[in-house]
């Protein structure tokens, strides 16, 4: 083929050129149209929550707790105050537990042992668990041997449904941390456990940071388990998690939604973009704080 | 084939010609031999840092390194040469055990320092590793401030008594000081690459090793930066003992005292790597015993 190729032939495409070029335009376009569906289905949501949720918010829906027996009026801060609760409660459980888990696959076992490929597997299966039997499981474990719903069997699920998360995402930034820092760190003769504290876990801090947000932001709109901890009918504003049922704004979600008044969804979509903020926060703090740390650090 | 059958002309170390007792009551003697074996020409006045015998190493199934045995002295620069994959880093980092991470990795043998198995069940590995320091081929700071790199170390071990003096001893004798002294908290990142390696031969010796092991560590620098290192060794060979890897002859000839030739033994299909020669540098480059080494040092190698 080759030898008979003219060269002094115009440098226009010839054979099958022309359909490789279309080939490539259209695989280009078809990468694009997706990334753009994919940003606009966030958009659309974004939209329709803050276009409908907004006209709900006032400084009164954030501060002043719902009817005590439904109805128009009120706000949702009892709800606020007890999402916010129970998560930190379960990020508080689940993030040592996932860093460490993330730490002893990624530094101290070795990558091909059976307890580390049984201990990835099982992580994998914990992710993919539906929130429901987790909460089923919570339920008859701390819930039925009281017999009273608590904000902290919430909490104790929406860990479990973390943990699997940060270990897993944590392990693959720990991964990514360059084998020669720990090298260089190790030929100090200093410690290992000091080396991780030292060098491995700053290093990968941003990714760990990440994964723990996105956990939160996964953990804070889970509504199954809390439907059967939590209780539909719900209190006050509350701090206490032991021993009834708190307030939360998935809840509240679900609840107002299902309200005979036609308020009801009007409420449902502000604490649905109340929610949304929150996790919005939530996410650019954490990214603030990462930059600021990181900007200290590379010259 | 073994490397006393190879004309392995280390004939300073006759170990049959010392007691055994001698060399059992080296580790606390440092200085000892000095006046012991004074009648027996220079090298001997030095005493033996690492006594390595009948080392071999594998990975796996593979023989990376065969029965490999020699002495290295105090106060010396020794180089290790050799064509690739003939177990020169395989050698330097079984030093300090620096191989104990790789998978697989198993060595027979005896790694003595100042007598003492490094491979020994009582042996701690970070015990070893704080004693013999070790720079590596890329530099790698850690991302950290430049003052924080060399006295992150030094901090960890509990040597936290005047810890600004340390660090800058150490870039003092590093050769950095100059070129950091206003800028400590800057990122050790921004540094140029032959910056950066002084910085980690600097964060080596904040700790004070006894050896510092260095693994081909101008191979990723500019001529410049590479003259500065090698001018660097000359002057931390009086402080510590120097054991270089390195594929450049000539900076082997230019900073070595002793120099090991390593080559590529093929017994069968298996390619292992094994010591040729050791001897002085000077011999080595200009009146070698083996035709192997000949061939490498004169740039014949095939």
């Amino acid at each position: 083929m080759l030898s008979e190729m003219d060269p002094t032939a115009p440098l226009t495409p010839s054979g099958n050129l022309r359909r490789r070029i279309a080939v490539s335009r259209l695989m280009t376009a078809a990468a694009i149209a997706s990334a753009v569906i994919a940003v606009a289905a966030l958009a659309i949501v974004v939209f329709a929550v803050a276009s409908r949720g907004a006209p709900a918010i006032s400084l009164g829906f954030l501060t002043h707790d719902p009817p005590q027996f439904g109805g128009p009026g009120g706000g949702i801060a009892s709800a606020i105050v007890g999402t916010t609760l129970i998560v930190a409660i379960a990020a508080a459980m689940a993030t040592p537990l996932g860093v460490l888990t993330a730490l002893y696959l990624s530094e101290y076992a070795r990558p091909r042992s059976r307890a580390a490929q049984m201990i990835r597997m099982a992580l994998d299966l914990m992710q993919g668990l539906p929130s429901i039997i987790v909460g089923v499981v919570v339920f008859g474990l701390i819930v039925n041997p009281e017999h009273r719903e608590s904000g902290f069997a919430g909490s104790v699920a929406l860990a479990i449904i973390m943990l699997p998360l940060i270990a897993r995402s944590g392990q693959e930034v720990l991964l990514l941390v360059p084998q020669n820092l720990r090298e260089a760190a190790d030929a100090l003769g200093v410690r290992r456990w000091r080396s991780i504290l030292g060098i491995v876990l700053p290093s990968a801090l941003p990714g760990i940071v990440t994964g723990t947000i996105l956990s939160i932001a996964r953990a804070a709109g889970e509504t199954a388990p809390l439907l059967i901890l939590s209780g539909l009918f719900m209190p006050g504003t509350t701090f206490n998690l032991f021993g009834q049922a708190v307030p939360n704004i998935p809840m509240l979600i679900f609840n107002a939604s299902e309200a005979a008044d036609p308020t009801g969804f009007a409420r449902a979509w502000g604490a649905a973009l109340v929610l949304l903020v929150i996790i919005l926060i939530a996410n650019i703090g954490a990214r603030v704080l990462l930059a600021r740390s990181r900007a200290r650090m590379s010259g | 084939m073994r490397p006393s059958d190879a004309g392995v002309s280390d004939d300073h170390t006759d170990r049959a010609a010392r007691p055994r007792v001698r060399i059992q009551a080296e580790p606390s003697s440092r200085s000892a031999p000095e006046v012991a074996l004074g009648d027996r020409g220079p090298l001997l006045e030095r005493a033996a840092v690492f006594d390595i015998r009948d080392m071999a190493v594998a990975y796996g199934t593979k023989r990376a390194l065969d029965w490999t045995t020699l002495k290295i002295y105090r106060n010396l620069v020794t180089a290790v040469i050799g064509p690739s994959g003939c177990g020169k880093s395989t050698f330097i980092r079984s030093l300090n055990r620096m191989n104990d991470s790789v998978p697989g990795f198993s060595l027979s043998g005896q790694v003595l320092y100042h007598g003492h198995d490094v491979y020994a069940r009582a042996t701690n590995r970070v015990e070893v590793r704080r004693r013999i320091g070790m720079v590596f081929q890329k530099p790698n700071p850690f991302p950290k401030s430049i003052y924080d790199n060399v006295a992150w170390a030094p901090r960890n071990l509990g040597l936290k008594t005047d810890l600004d003096a340390r660090v800058e001893r150490a870039l003092r004798r590093a050769a950095l000081w100059d070129e950091v002294k206003d800028r400590l908290r800057v990122s050790a990142l921004s540094l140029s690459g032959g910056q950066q390696q002084r910085l980690c031969i600097a964060r080596a010796i904040a700790v004070e090793p006894d050896v510092l092991l260095l693994d081909e560590p101008a191979s990723a620098l500019d001529p410049v930066a590479t003259a500065l290192i090698e001018e660097l060794m000359h002057e931390l060979k009086s402080r510590y003992t120097i054991v270089i890897v390195t594929h450049n002859m000539q900076q082997a000839a230019r900073v070595a005292d002793r120099t090991a030739f390593f080559s590529l033994d093929s017994t069968g299909s298996e390619r292992v790597g094994t010591l040729v020669e050791y001897n002085d540098t000077e011999t080595i480059f200009s009146r070698p015993a083996d035709p192997r080494t000949r061939d490498y040092v004169t740039g014949r190698f095939g």
